[in-house]
């Protein structure tokens, strides 16, 4: 069985995914919507419309090759629901009407992740949600929280695909489990199946993040890696033994091999022997990856044990305002120009008496990413970008910020330029706050509900 | 003995969990794998990125596809959204990482020169 991955996160390339379905034969299209970022994003919009919160992207796109995934029998996974899952079923099945699917398609609507509407009562009935990293109880930032949403696990994906769902729609599920839902499906894995179920996390790891397997931000001499414009996103093949071999389709660009497999699998993890999901902890270690060539990549050996007890739940709340400003100076004596005119700036905003939390000077084409390691500046380099950002809990300070960049042009060090395009941005903070609940506070609240197109 | 800049000997990715970042650094040749795990320690680490990264440093060994993952604690200025940093997510501490220099045996040093770098005259036009 084949399982292919047509989008990394909101906003990839809109293309992928009708290349996987026209490239060559696949059996399932799963497409990753969600970041730890996006479903705030999604809940601010729903709150300037109700009718929004979900990938509105994905609704075109499934118009689209609507079609084609029912003639070839490609059955869809997504997570493109957001914090609006049933507004984005109904909107699928208005789709699949108008491309030409009814009476032909059933989407089945996964919901349950979200807590936003019971969180107090989850607080009073003694569930802290405590931060992981700090150990402080929600209650501290609830009246600021955005969203909250539980990591769910394989099981109702599999659910629907049992009754013969033709398009699965999650809200927050677990990237990896729109890959190894299908796998379990297909293949018939038990959930107590744990060195199966932890290659299909191991396999969704590897689409999870699209083309990154397939060569797309790739380190491994970069430049070798050919087509880069006609990227093909990652394929994979499984095996009932949870063996599985990572490709995509032929004729098109970038390369499956060691290392682009290699890079992914270490991408975003923390203790490989203990990789936490809500169905099994999954061990990355025991893992071999076997370059068969012809951009062929086999992976074996994952093992897994079971699940902790508590899933995990990704709670966004507000926590201030930002804003970044740039100027460009020039030689001679670039960087000290830049240098001094941040010090300018900085003694201004301290005289205007402004409450940041946090202030940041950085010369972008010198030292804003590795920082000190680069060492000083020669007096030679030609341009550097001076950044300053700044942090506060209100807005008022961030916002008088934004009208101080520009007078430095006329009123700092000389030879500076690029300031054209205005002030800087105000942008809200959404922070995250991510925390443990038991499962029986969240497992008789997920449902699946099928409907016909 | 030769020092070299591990750039010549792995490639490696970064990314983003909170305020930590993790970098999985892989040897391009398996065999030199050993010699990342001898002299790429935390310790080493801490120190190389001492100005980026104020908490701790953990590694962890997955042998068997010739890699080292490194957790750098309070790493990002906050974390994801909070961070004013260009780099927030720690997209780019792997690049970082790789400027580090270690001692190698003086026939790998030789057989790694030009390794993981674009070479002279390389230019996007040629395919």
């Amino acid at each position: 069985m084949r399982v292919a991955a047509g989008q990394g996160f909101w906003g990839d390339e809109l293309e992928a995914p009708v290349r996987q379905v026209e490239g060559g034969p696949i059996d399932y299209l799963v497409l990753d919507y969600l970041a730890e970022v996006t479903m705030s994003i999604l809940r601010k919009q729903r709150s300037r419309d109700p009718a929004a919160g979900y990938a509105r992207d994905f609704v075109s796109l499934m118009e689209r090759i609507f079609p084609a995934c029912v003639s070839r029998g490609i059955r869809v996974v997504s997570n493109a629901g957001g914090v609006n899952p049933e507004g984005c079923a109904q909107a699928l099945v208005e789709a699949g009407k108008r491309a030409g699917a009814a009476g032909k398609a059933t989407v089945a609507l996964v919901t349950g992740d979200d807590l936003m509407d019971r969180l107090e009562h989850l607080i009073d009935e003694g569930h802290e949600l405590r931060h992981m990293e700090s150990g402080r109880p929600l209650a501290e930032v609830l009246g600021r929280v955005q969203s909250a949403n539980v990591y769910l696990g394989a099981a109702p994906i599999v659910d629907a695909l049992g009754r013969g769902a033709s398009v699965v729609l999650t809200g927050r599920a677990v990237d990896a489990a729109l890959t190894y839902a299908p796998m379990a499906h297909e293949l018939g894995w038990s959930f107590d199946d744990y060195d199966r179920l932890a290659a299909g996390v191991v396999a969704g790891h590897l689409n999870e993040c699209g083309a990154q397997s397939t060569g797309g931000n790739c380190s491994a001499e970069w430049w070798t890696i050919p087509d880069l414009a006609n990227v093909g996103f990652p394929i994979v093949e499984a095996e009932a033994d949870g063996t599985f071999v990572v490709t995509k389709h032929p004729g098109t660009g970038g390369v499956v091999n060691r290392a682009t497999v290699t890079e992914q699998l270490v991408y975003e993890i923390g203790d490989p022997s203990a990789y936490m999901g809500p169905d099994v902890v999954a061990d990355f270690t025991t893992v071999e990856i076997d370059d068969l060539g012809g951009d062929r990549v086999r992976v074996r050996g994952a093992t897994g044990r079971p699940p902790p007890e508590r899933l995990k739940v990704s709670v966004a709340y507000s926590a201030g305002w930002k804003s970044a400003g740039t100027l460009t100076y020039t030689w001679p004596d670039a960087a000290a120009k830049a240098r001094a005119a941040s010090r300018v700036l900085l003694e201004r905003l301290d005289r205007l008496g402004l409450a940041f939390a946090e202030t940041h000077v950085e010369l972008v084409g010198w030292d804003s990413t590795h920082g000190a390691l680069v060492g000083e500046p020669p007096a030679d380099l030609p341009e550097v970008q001076l950044r300053v950002a700044v942090r506060a809990d209100e807005r008022a300070p961030v916002e008088r910020f934004t009208r101080e960049i520009a007078p430095l042009v006329l009123t700092g060090p000389p030879s500076v330029t690029g300031y054209a395009t205005g002030r800087p941005r105000v942008d809200e903070i959404v922070a995250f706050w991510p925390a443990l609940i038991e499962r029986q506070a969240v497992e008789p609240h997920v449902k699946v509900e099928m409907l016909r197109v | 003995m030769t020092r070299v800049q591990l750039v010549r000997l792995a490639h490696a990715r970064s990314g983003d969990k909170g305020d930590t970042a993790n970098v999985g650094v892989i040897a391009y040749e398996p065999e030199h794998y050993q010699l990342l795990r001898q002299h790429v320690t935390a310790e080493r680490v801490k120190a190389h990125l001492a100005e980026l990264v104020r908490g701790e440093v953990e590694r962890f060994e997955l042998p068997k596809v010739s890699a080292l993952n490194f957790l750098l604690h309070e790493a990002l200025g906050g974390g994801g959204t909070l961070s004013l940093r260009t780099d927030s997510q720690g997209k780019v501490l792997s690049t970082a990482l790789l400027r580090m220099e270690i001692d190698v045996p003086d026939d790998v040093a030789h057989a790694v020169r030009g390794r993981g770098r674009v070479p002279a005259g390389w230019s996007p036009s040629i395919r």
